[in-house]
């Protein structure tokens, strides 16, 4: 039994020893959780892009900037800063070229793009072929795929000049992996039946079945703007299987595991309350 | 023998009163307890605080003054002083489910913090 399951059956249970009691009260309570993080030396925040692959029907890039930012402007104190979102995986990818180069012939690595200027992604000039992002993309197809292109995290450098691009803001950003899987197994199902008697039951059935869903794994990062340095890192997996018959497009799932990741996201950077009920007595 | 006699009265007033003195111990620290309710209920969670404190401190041997002062520890935000009052309140009454219940509650939000913390 989880944690959250056996925290929901003492709430029943406790429901009902109160019903039955007297000298007790059960009160609401609010439970204020403190972020793990202190924000207190920022004002503003950026989101700036991630690194992301698996599914190619979403772009996990665009969609995890614009879904944190919205979150962040309505429920953070920290100003959030509208930004052109960086293609990280191109970034990342040209700072490893740059990597090879430098211990060759010593050239300097890839530069962030101009704050508000135009990004690489939509730059027509820049020296990336078309559909090179597309082609980049297809090749991330799990964590291993990531992991070559998990220096840019480090490159203290980079993130500064960044931080000085936008007044030293604290700048959210890491990988997200949304990948389409599969699995077969025992699925328990309640079913209708008529008995002898001509009346109606639901009983529970074991049936094999072939479910279709997605796998979502966003690492999220932290990094101080004024320092280039990684603060505090987070990562997560959330999963979701459909029966055979039911047709989810790839974004309704994309946002159906946000939904559960974004409270831990946002816990780590403004105070939340988790809302509950205890037994007062006399 | 004069002595003696004086300790043997001076017991025997100690082990009479004792009981009362408890007794009136916990009728005010009830009082307190109950007003300690009253404000909570009404989110003033702050005085509640106060009270159950001053009942916890005049009987320190009553578990519902610690169970409530823990949930309103909690409703604070104060984690290690919430943990400590629920851990007194069930060491005074272990088998009492309303307590041990309010305490498996807390205790999950508590975990999952932590867990948070050690990531």
């Amino acid at each position: 039994m989880t944690a959250r399951t056996a925290a929901a059956v003492a709430s029943f249970a406790l429901a009902l020893t109160v019903s039955a009691c007297n000298d007790v009260y059960e009160v609401p309570i609010e439970t204020p959780i403190q972020p793990k993080m202190d924000v207190s030396p920022f004002q503003r925040v950026l989101i700036a892009g991630f690194l992301a692959g698996g599914s190619e029907d979403v772009d996990a890039n665009l969609e995890t900037v614009r879904l944190l930012r919205s979150q962040l402007r309505s429920k953070s104190q920290l100003k959030v800063i509208d930004a052109d979102v960086l293609p990280l995986l191109e970034l990342a990818n040209e700072q490893r070229t740059d990597k090879g180069e430098t211990s060759a012939n010593g050239a300097s690595p890839a530069t962030p793009p101009p704050a508000g200027g135009p990004t690489p992604a939509s730059n027509t000039t820049t020296q990336a072929p078309p559909k090179a992002k597309d082609v980049q993309q297809a090749r991330i197809k799990d964590e291993k795929d990531l992991e070559p292109l998990e220096g840019i995290f480090a490159n203290v450098d980079f993130w500064k000049k960044i931080g000085e691009e936008y007044q030293n803001p604290l700048i959210v950003t890491g990988s997200v992996l949304f990948t389409a899987h599969a699995r077969s197994g025992f699925v328990q199902r309640e079913q209708e039946v008529i008995d002898q008697l001509g009346r109606r039951r639901v009983v529970p059935v074991r049936t094999y079945m072939e479910r279709k869903g997605f796998i979502l794994q966003p690492k999220f990062i932290f990094i101080d703007g004024r320092t280039g340095t990684t603060i505090y890192s987070e990562g997560y997996k959330e999963e979701v299987l459909y029966s055979p018959q039911q047709t989810t497009p790839a974004l309704s799932s994309y946002f159906e595991l946000m939904d559960r990741l974004v409270p831990s996201f946002l816990s780590t950077l403004s105070t939340q309350k988790i809302k509950g009920s205890r037994v007062l007595m006399k | 023998m004069h002595l003696r006699q004086i300790l043997a009265a001076a017991l025997l007033v100690v082990s009479v009163s004792a009981p009362a003195v408890a007794k009136d111990a916990r009728d005010v620290a009830k009082k307190h307890v109950e007003f300690g309710i009253t404000v909570a209920q009404k989110g003033l969670w702050r005085e509640a605080i106060y009270r159950w404190e001053q009942a916890a401190k005049i009987d320190p041997n009553y578990p519902a003054a610690f169970n409530n002062l823990a949930i309103a520890y909690e409703h604070e935000g104060q984690f290690e002083k919430a943990r400590k009052a629920y851990e007194r309140a069930l060491e005074l009454e272990p088998d009492n489910q309303l307590i041990r219940q309010n305490y498996e509650l807390f205790k999950e939000i508590n975990d999952r913090t932590n867990r948070r913390g050690s990531r």
